[in-house]
């Protein structure tokens, strides 16, 4: 009476394709990843150093250090966060605590969207007009972040809009009903509970500002500079544009240097995840709903 | 302190209509809350119910959609002409059908609506208040010693009353129930109606709920709300003896439907 019809077969049989098929899919996905980290260690571990790191580049780029760049890099980086982590996160509360659920506000949400998309190279240009020409920042540390923070800030306010939004509703309710006003219940109900997500968000916009080349190479940064930058008016190299030119445009390189520098970029990128996961993990312990 | 003494009216409503957009859900109620009563409130889903709470505790100024006319008074004063909304929250304390455990311990639960108001005090103060908020939620003696312990970990039961113990920690002069027991199992249903039972003497109590005998049980006074309508209002106990002036609160009483 119980024991299994065609039906059953018929749906185990479905289920196990299913299982396998998507057992396949992820396998595709990580060998690509397994490939290029693997090839980067292999090919580029030997020459990483601490003068590799912390010296800098001699003999026309082609022997020495990195160390311009990685400075340049962390600078630009830095710079556009604190472009774009406030702005995005304060336009996020915006839309999602205060503004009435009207036409305007879903036509913002979808432009930010679709922002979102815009190729780095229309933003680059974009940077040059409005930083570099319009504000005369010239070609600085200021017009490279402030071009990599608004390419940065529609996944910034997406990404922090949708952690804001994936907090219950109930919640806010009850803390209003509490006679606690819109602002109360956003810093002491509704941002500790989205934060996680927010910071995720923010994370992995590091990992694409410190990898873009085309928004910085117009705005700010140097194929070369004899010096470190010393205020965000200079300008500076940086790690994504120093693998695009020692491995294009400078003759006699060894092989191992451009590996090198992937190597180190790749690994600032993976740096910064770990950091996320881990305050992640740590939060996480303390919010549960 | 406006005049408290039970009898008087805490609440007065009159001609008060509610609609989301073009949508009427409650029309022209008009009744009148007792100090130190339980207000029953029944009837079936959507007859307007939940939305009255809202209109009592201001909170269509939180909804862009949702308009009120009419006049609620309490302790005489138009809701409308509060100047400090927030205010006029603090002193009505709600439970809401599910319970919500805010992602806090369970200590920051209860401490935080006088943190918010600015009336914590010190820390000692502040002790003594959640434990006698827990203690008046009948729920002390099963968190004492989880006190920072995370709220929403609790189970259903618990976490209903510690959304009371939160609400009574503002010290409110009106306390707002709608259907809480509906995530409660039935024992912790009791424990909550014989510590509504004791909460009347110092406050005035509305308890919306679908369960008939629930407002037979505890109200003094019940109101029958359907489709947006208040049909009728009584002495609780006249209306489930066959007082019942309108035949469809006595079909509703009588379980004809609903």
């Amino acid at each position: 009476m119980f024991g299994p019809t065609l039906i059953n077969h018929k749906n185990e049989r479905i289920q196990k394709r299913v299982q396998f098929l998507f057992g396949v899919m992820l396998f595709f996905l990580i060998v690509p990843v397994v490939l290029i980290v693997g090839t980067l260690l292999v090919k580029g571990s030997g020459i990483i150093s601490w003068s590799f790191l912390f010296h800098d580049p001699t003999n026309g780029m082609t022997e020495g250090g990195i160390f311009p760049a990685l400075f340049g890099t962390i600078w630009l980086v830095t710079v556009s966060l604190l472009a774009s982590v406030p702005l995005g996160v304060a336009a996020a509360i915006y839309l999602s605590e205060y503004a009435p659920d009207n036409l305007l506000t879903r036509l913002i949400q979808l432009a930010t969207i679709n922002l979102a998309g815009v190729p780095s190279i229309v933003h680059a240009l974009f940077g040059v007009g409005a930083f570099v020409v319009f504000f005369r920042f010239g070609t600085s540390i200021l017009a490279a972040s402030l071009t990599l923070a608004i390419m940065t800030l529609p996944v910034v306010i997406v990404s922090s809009w949708e952690s804001l939004q994936s907090v219950p509703r109930s919640f806010r309710e009850a803390c209003w009903n509490m006679g606690a006003t819109r602002w109360q219940t956003i810093w002491h109900v509704v941002l500790p509970n989205a934060f996680t997500g927010i910071l995720t968000g923010v994370i992995l916009q590091v990992s694409r500002a410190a990898g873009e080349t085309a928004p910085i190479m117009f705005t700010g940064a140097a194929m070369f500079l004899p010096f470190l930058p010393s205020s965000v008016f200079d300008q500076t190299m940086a790690l994504a544009l120093h693998l695009f030119v020692v491995t294009t445009q400078v003759p006699n390189v060894p092989e191992s240097l451009p590996y090198g520098v992937a190597l180190v970029l790749v690994g600032i990128v993976l740096l910064m995840n770990s950091v996320a996961i881990w305050i992640r993990m740590r939060l996480r312990r303390k919010k549960k709903w | 302190m406006v005049d408290d003494r039970s009898g008087h009216n805490k609440i007065e409503v009159r001609d008060l209509t509610i609609s989301y957009g073009n949508r009427p859900v409650l029309r022209q109620v008009a009744l009148e809350v007792r100090a130190h009563e339980i207000f029953g409130i029944i009837g079936p889903a959507n007859s307007g119910k939940t939305s009255f709470l809202n209109a009592v505790n201001r909170m269509d100024q939180m909804r862009s959609n949702m308009r009120v006319s009419g006049s609620i008074r309490i302790n005489g004063i138009d809701t409308r002409s509060w100047r400090n909304v927030y205010a006029l929250r603090r002193k009505i304390g709600v439970v809401f059908p599910l319970p919500v455990g805010l992602p806090l311990t369970v200590y920051d639960n209860v401490a935080l609506a006088p943190r918010l108001a600015g009336t914590a005090g010190s820390r000692a103060e502040l002790d003594e208040r959640v434990e006698r908020c827990l203690r008046r939620a009948a729920l002390w003696d099963e968190v004492k010693d989880r006190l920072h312990h995370l709220g929403s970990l609790l189970s259903g039961g618990q976490q209903q009353r510690l959304t009371i113990a939160r609400a009574l920690s503002q010290s409110p002069e009106i306390l707002m129930l709608d259907e809480f027991s509906i995530a409660v199992d039935p024992v912790t249903t009791m424990r909550i109606e014989d510590v509504l039972r004791e909460l009347k003497a110092e406050m005035t109590i509305i308890l919306v709920t679908n369960l008939v005998q629930q407002a037979h049980r505890l109200a003094d006074r019940t109101a029958f709300f359907l489709d947006g309508e208040c049909v009728e209002i009584g002495e609780t106990e006249a209306l489930f003896n066959g007082g019942a002036v309108d035949p469809r609160t006595h079909d509703y009483l009588g379980g004809k439907f609903g």
